[in-house]
Parts: C-alpha cells; structure tokens; sequence
C-alpha cells in the first residue's frame, strides 16, 4: 500500500463508522424531534413544534424541573465531598499518591449498575443503616430508606463522587502550590486564598467534575428505577417511557434533544473558560 | 490536629465508596437467605449461581460481546487516533469533535440515536444490534487513550523511519503500533470493562431473545436483593478489578 492509499484507508474507515453510527443516529434524533407522530404511533413526515410545546406541559416540566434539581443538589454535594479530599490526595506525599489515587480509579471504572445494587442492599429494610440504627436503640422500628427520594439521592451521589473525585484530582496535581504560600506571607487568609485562589484555578476541574456529574444524574434510569418511589422519575425515566412503553418517539426524541442541548452549553462553558487547554482534557 | 482531621476526613470518604461493595462480598458467603446476621461460611449461592443455565448462556453472550466490541473498538479507534494526529484533512476537527461528542454525551442519547437507526433500516435488535453499539460507545475511550499516548511520543522517531524511505504502513507496523501498544491494550481492557458494565445502550438496543449480563444483573436487581446477586456481583467486581488494574499498569508503562 502506498502513502496515500494507506491514508485513504484510514481515515474513511474512521469516518464511514463516525457518520454511520454517530452522526447520523444522532441527526436523526434531531430531525425525529420536530415530527408528528399519528395514533397507530407512527411518525409521520410532517414539522411541527409539537414535541418541543409538548415538554413544557406541566406534567413533563415537573420532572424536568425535580431531574434539574436533584442532579444539581447532587453535583454540589458530590463537589462539596470531593474538593477537599482530591485536594488533599494531590498533596499527599509521592509515595502513596499513586495507591490513594488508584483506590479512587477502581470505583470510576467499576460497574455503576452493581454499586447501585450495593447501596441497595444497604438501605434496604434488613439492611445495615437499620440494624446499627435498631441496635442503637436511636429507631425502634425499622425505617423505609429503600424506595424513597432519599435513596434515590444518596445512590446517585454514591454512584457518580468518583466522576467528580477524578477530574478534580487530575486539575488539582497540576497546580503550583507556591501561590498559596505565595497569598499567605502576603497575609491573606485561608478563605482570600480560597476564594481568589483555590477556587479560580480549579475551575476547569470543578467544571469537568460537575459535567460528569449533572448529566447522569438526570439520564441513569435506572438508579431512580432501583431505589426511588414510584414518584421518582428524572428525565432519563421519561426518555425511556416514551421509547420502550409510551412509544411516543418524536417526544422523547425532543426529550434528548434537549438534553444535548444542556451538554453543548456545559461544554462550551468550560471551553470558554479554558480556551487554551487540550479538549481531551475533559476527561 | 489538622493532619487527623485530613486523615479521618480522607478515610471517611473512602470508607463510603468502599463499604456498600464490601458488604455485598461479604453476605455473598454468608450462610443465611435474608438476615444481617452472619450465620456461617457457605459457597452455596456461588453453587447455585453455576447451576443456572440461563445465566450461564448469558454469561457467554456477554463475554462474545465484550471480547468482539473490545476488539473492533480497539482498531477503529487506534487507527481513529493515528489519523488524526498524522494527518491534515478537512473535517478533522469535525472528526476530533465527534469523538468528545461520543464520549461525553449522556448514554441514553446515543441509546436513543442507535434504536432510532435499527428502526429505520429494519435492522433486527439482538447480537449485531449490541456488537455495533458496544463497539461506537468503547471506540471513542480507545482513541482517546491511544491520542494522548501518541501525542507525548518521540516525533523524530517517525521523522527518521520516513527519511529513511519507511512507507506509512511500515511505520504503523514497525514504529507506531509497538510503541503504543499498551495505551492499545489499555483501551481494550477499558472497552471489555464497558461492554460488561453496560444497562443503559443495551437496554435499549436488545431483544429477549440475545441477552447479556448486565441485562440479567439490572432485572434480578428490580426484584430486591437476593444472596445469588450478591455472589454474581462479587464475581463481576473481581473481573473488573483484574481488568483495571491490568489497565492502569499497562498506561502506566513506557513501552511493552
């Protein structure tokens, strides 16, 4: 093969799997979303903004309005927890770094599904919150965790903390820590440095960290399936409903739709704020 | 006192990520099919676990899946990754772009998007359907691996090969490939790790007929837990600690 065959080669079959199996689903989801659908459930070949007026109906803008805030409280809370342990492995001295970190890898690559499961069996009825509460003498009868918003909540956080603990650490490592004793012979205190310091610097990590967070937050449906109630449907439930149950395909391609739109506008944010960093650095 | 509250607060964390997992361990020998209590030592529901047909056919619907996916990602997305850092073409930005695209956007989009393009060409969901979308979703993790290899290799190596008279075939062959071996390696045992770990595309892009086991895992979990998932489980975490570990050390490496 010569030079440019062998370059012909490569980039078509590169290109000729990315369109068949990622642009164009996507474009069709696009299209699909401003499609009439008729009642035998077919989609038909007509526009309309139909799908789109359809989510601001209060019954979807409810479980848009509860999947924005749940996986938003969830992203502060899993940024709260990991800000001050990320930057404390970072800091942590050479020779363990490298252990402390890959304890936090393991649970990022781990099945989310099985941890899940695993917070699961410790809420549930029988589980081991209720035993020590039991034994404590704190509850006298076992209390109802499993099934409820509060599962839901503390599942999510459990299952995404390392997607916010990992780019965190990764920003973290790369900061140079004479700038904080820099600020503080200068005599600023901890919270100057915090704020004017820590915080700006960090950014590019906390953003990264909270994309990774928010986005299954909302769309993993099946941990509200596995723990929540039968009220606890996030956007990522109604997608699912309309495609596998509701067969309604124009309102959850809309539902996606705008899903993509959330990420595009997470991800230009942190380019905005980074213009000069690699863009696989987002991982 | 500020270093044990560093530690304590260190360890606290810790402890919350590993606890739950450890739990399931442990009750998945624990002799007893519903109390908290340990009752005694037993192998019995990995036992039961063997004797399980169904679950052992979906076991090794997953295990093709995950070792074909894995495969084909690898070399779509090493090939993926040279191009892009080798050559100038129109479109590559618009190539790199699609590939972040594919990697941070959430699942269920892409699951939506591949159902959607079964739909439209007739295209039955079962083996193929599931091959194909494991394939797109580990792809893109492989050339990224692969790229950031790439970028922080020798470029006067591949400089030398050409002004030697080296085709490009031959420096993918003789130069390339060995070099960027083990980020190849990694991104293979990264894919298998997705392809096993798989709900979301799967749930979407499957029929009854061809399961695989995260299928298996989420519909037995629906039902409460039991002491047969917790052994499934430990079995699973053990393959993919393996799998990671085996990753990490493999990025971690200069060359093979």
């Amino acid at each position: 093969m010569n030079d440019r065959q062998f370059r012909f080669f490569t980039l078509s079959i590169s290109w000729t799997w990315l369109t068949v199996f990622a642009l164009v689903p996507t474009l069709m989801v696009i299209i699909t979303s401003f499609l009439e659908t008729n009642t035998t459930q077919n989609i038909t070949a007509h526009f309309t903004l139909e799908n789109y007026a359809e989510l601001v109906d209060v019954a979807y803008l409810k479980i848009f309005l509860r999947s924005l805030l749940i996986a938003g409280s969830c992203t502060l809370l899993c940024l709260i927890v990991s800000y001050p342990f990320a930057y404390g492995i970072s800091h942590s001295s050479l020779r363990y770094r490298s252990i402390l970190l890959l304890l936090v890898i393991i649970p990022f690559w781990t099945s989310s599904l099985i941890r899940t499961y695993a917070i699961m069996t410790i809420l549930k009825t029988k589980g081991i919150i209720n035993t020590i509460l039991l034994s404590l003498g704190i509850i006298h009868q076992p209390l109802q965790l499993l099934y409820t918003n509060i599962a839901l909540f503390i599942g999510l956080t459990y299952t995404l903390l390392p997607f916010m603990l990992l780019p965190l650490y990764a920003n973290m490592e790369k900061m140079d820590l004479t700038l904080i004793d820099a600020a503080r012979d200068l005599g600023a205190s901890k919270l100057t440095v915090l704020r004017k310091i820590l915080i700006p610097i960090t950014m590019p990590g906390i953003l990264a960290g909270s994309m990774m967070v928010f986005l299954p937050a909302m769309t993993l449906f099946y941990i509200p399936n596995l723990l929540g109630g039968a009220k606890s449907m996030l956007l990522g439930n109604l997608i699912q409903e309309q495609f596998l149950s509701a067969n309604n395909w124009p309102l959850g391609a809309a539902s996606s739709v705008l899903l993509i739109i959330f990420m595009l506008l997470l991800a230009h944010w942190y380019w905005q704020r980074n213009p000069d960093s690699d863009r696989t650095e987002l991982l | 006192m500020n270093r044990t509250i560093k530690y304590s607060y260190q360890t606290l964390v810790y402890a919350f990520l590993y606890i739950p997992i450890i739990v399931i361990i442990i009750f998945s020998f624990n002799d007893t099919l519903r109390s908290l209590l340990w009752q005694s030592f037993t192998f019995k529901w990995y036992q039961e676990l063997i004797h399980d047909t169904d679950l052992l056919k979906v076991s090794w619907h997953s295990l093709v899946v995950g070792v074909l996916s894995a495969t084909f990602a690898s070399i779509l997305g090493t090939l993926t990754a040279i191009g892009l850092h080798r050559y100038r073409f129109p479109g590559r930005k618009t190539m790199h772009g699609l590939i972040l695209f594919l990697i941070i956007v959430p699942d269920i989009v892409l699951a939506v998007a591949l159902l959607m393009l079964y739909n439209f060409f007739n295209f039955p969901l079962g083996f193929w359907s599931i091959f194909v979308a494991h394939t797109s979703f580990c792809m893109p993790f492989v050339a990224v691996m692969v790229l950031s290899r790439i970028k922080n290799l020798d470029s006067e190596l591949v400089e030398a090969a050409k002004d030697l008279g080296a085709s490009d075939s031959t420096i993918l062959r003789q130069i390339l490939l060995p070099l960027l071996l083990p980020a190849i390696l990694a991104g293979w045992l990264i894919s298998f790790t997705l392809s096993l770990d798989d709900v979301m595309i799967s749930f979407f892009v499957s029929s009854p007929a061809f399961q695989i086991l995260p299928l298996k895992i989420y519909s037995m979990a629906r039902l409460g837990a039991s002491p047969e998932l917790n052994a499934l489980c430990t079995i699973i975490l053990a393959i993919t600690l393996v799998l990671i570990l085996a990753a990490h050390s493999f990025m971690r490496k200069k060359s093979i």
